[in-house]
């Protein structure tokens, strides 16, 4: 049995193909305006690097925001049940995954059994989502994956009063004019960015143990200043934080697939 | 009688001299890096038009964010009591102002004599604000004194469905690629604004007879998108919308040297 997972993110697409044990490949590739042919770019490269093909694919679940735009899927779920699962997959005593995406942010709260027990999204506010670091990158003209290294070199760390993208967009450009040392700034946005999601998993309400999923988790000064705003270790996940909504989904269609077994065979 | 009002925001930074009652002069410039300078220099070009010194100007009273860094002020008042006090001033019947400018909104109700009763301010998301407009008329590539323009063309204007300006500005920009009309999405984008402006206003209940000031009250798209989601007409000032807290600023001058 061979099932596949696909994430069609704001910003990055992702695909993972799983059998009865073992995940056989995985891609990831920048999202294009259309979510079609980003599904159909990520599953050839994934299908590559399986050594496989389509037809090999058993059943597909397709999850995140595109999800209703993937031809081939099966079915589709909610990134939040795809991020849970992946998450307790990995990690079975997990029970807060703090997802955060390209333009939202989610606290799940999820018992011993995967049964996701409350949940919070920001998704109208760009506070706090992946987007807030990607404006401020840009300002910065430096690499997103840059952003959470530079605080660590931050001598006198800033602050940042607004809440609002745009106003502590004029923040930064202010801090620049000032001519600010950019590790500096770089502090003030990392913390910045902690302050709100910290604010949405207070909210859900945090419990032991907790892990986050989403390219944000590769910002080590975000989850350095978050694990101090909540007083509570962020465990890291043992595949790249990204690919847990595609290897949830993917989980989800092998359970579909053997459900259908059973179906069958009480048939 | 010679009284003067100064409003320091932090975009812009407005005078206005009253003589016996009436507006003699008043000017609008851009804020400098400093409100000290930006004061004097706003006080300067408002006295240099009407001839006059700042010796005989009996009484000043300063309004806006700077106000307490105007060096010549012989007094202060909020900002929410000036903008009421300008308003019903320039159009008595008024009960509610709403006043949109570059970073804030604010809706204040009166009573009959220009005392506020309630008032509403959002200054913390840039959604609902005059900050939005101007980022999506760049995004547009259109000038910000053509959007109101635009807006009145517009045949069947778009649902804008994101809040965020930042999440707008991606969303227009499928809009664009999805081949809708420009005055469409300009014709949309009013909309959008002035739904999260009457929704402020809502919180301290509306009233009938408004008024619309502040800067973004120069974009006539915005005062018919106003109309059209508060079910009212509204009503401008007939001077320049910007200067509304620096008249009242001067009006509460002028009570000052009257008392």
């Amino acid at each position: 049995m061979i099932v596949a997972g696909c994430d069609v993110g704001s910003l990055t697409t992702k695909a993972v193909i799983l059998n009865e044990k073992r995940v056989l490949g995985h891609a990831i590739i920048k999202s294009s305006f259309k979510p079609e042919e980003s599904a159909e770019e990520v599953m050839k490269k994934a299908l590559v690097a399986a050594g496989l093909s389509m037809n090999d694919i058993g059943f597909c679940v397709g999850t995140g925001y595109g999800r209703d735009r993937i031809p081939f899927v099966g079915r589709v779920f909610s990134e939040i049940a795809c991020h849970a699962k992946g998450a307790l997959w990995l990690m079975p005593q997990v029970r807060t995954v703090i997802d955060i995406g390209g333009q939202d942010c989610k606290a799940i709260k999820v018992d011993r059994d995967g049964t996701i027990l409350k949940f919070i999204t920001n998704d109208k506010c760009a506070a706090g989502t992946g987007r807030f670091l990607e404006v401020m990158a840009g300002l910065l003209d430096i690499d997103l994956d840059e952003l959470g290294r530079l605080s660590a070199a931050a001598k006198n760390p800033l602050s940042l009063a607004a809440t609002c993208t745009v106003w502590a967009q004029a923040e930064v450009i202010h801090h620049l004019n000032d001519e600010k040392p950019i590790p500096d700034i770089a502090s003030a946005i990392n913390q910045a960015m902690a302050v709100r999601v910290a604010i949405l998993a207070r909210n859900v309400g945090v419990e032991r143990e907790v892990c986050m999923t989403g390219g944000v988790a590769k910002n080590v000064a975000v989850v350095a200043n978050l694990e101090k705003l909540l007083d509570v270790k962020v465990r890291r996940l043992r595949v790249d934080p990204q690919m847990v909504g595609a290897l949830g989904a993917a989980l989800l269609a092998r359970e579909k697939m053997e459900g259908t077994k059973d179906d069958r065979r009480g048939m | 009688m010679i009284v003067a009002g100064c409003d320091i925001g932090s975009l812009s930074a407005k005078a206005v001299i009253l003589k016996d009652g009436g507006i003699l002069a008043y000017q609008v410039i851009r804020a400098k890096s400093r409100p000290e300078e930006s004061a004097r220099e706003v006080m300067e070009d408002v006295m240099e038009q009407s001839d006059i010194s700042i010796d005989s100007i009996d009484y000043c009273v300063g309004t806006g964010y700077g106000r307490n860094q105007i060096p010549f002020a012989d007094a202060v008042e909020s900002e929410i009591a000036c903008h009421g006090r300008g308003a019903q001033w320039l159009v008595p019947s008024i009960r509610m102002v709403l006043d949109i400018g570059g970073q804030d909104a604010k809706a204040i109700r009166l009573d009959g004599a220009g005392n506020v009763i309630r008032y509403v301010y959002n200054d913390k998301c840039a959604s609902g604000t005059g900050r939005f407009i101007e980022i999506m008329a760049e995004a547009l590539g259109v000038a910000l004194e053509d959007m109101g323009e635009i807006s009145a063309q517009a045949e069947e204007p778009v649902t804008i469905s994101n809040q965020c300006v930042v999440f707008a500005e991606t969303e227009i920009i499928s809009l664009i690629n999805d081949g809708r009309k420009l005055p469409d999405i300009v014709g949309g984008l009013h909309r959008a604004m002035a739904h999260r402006v009457v929704s402020l206003a809502k919180g301290i209940e509306l009233e009938e007879d408004i008024a619309f000031t502040g800067g973004v009250a120069k974009n006539r798209g915005m005062f018919s998108a106003l109309e059209e989601a508060l079910g009212v007409t509204i009503k401008g000032t007939g001077v320049d919308p910007q200067i509304t807290g620096a008249l009242g600023a001067a009006l509460f001058a002028s009570e000052a040297v009257t008392l």
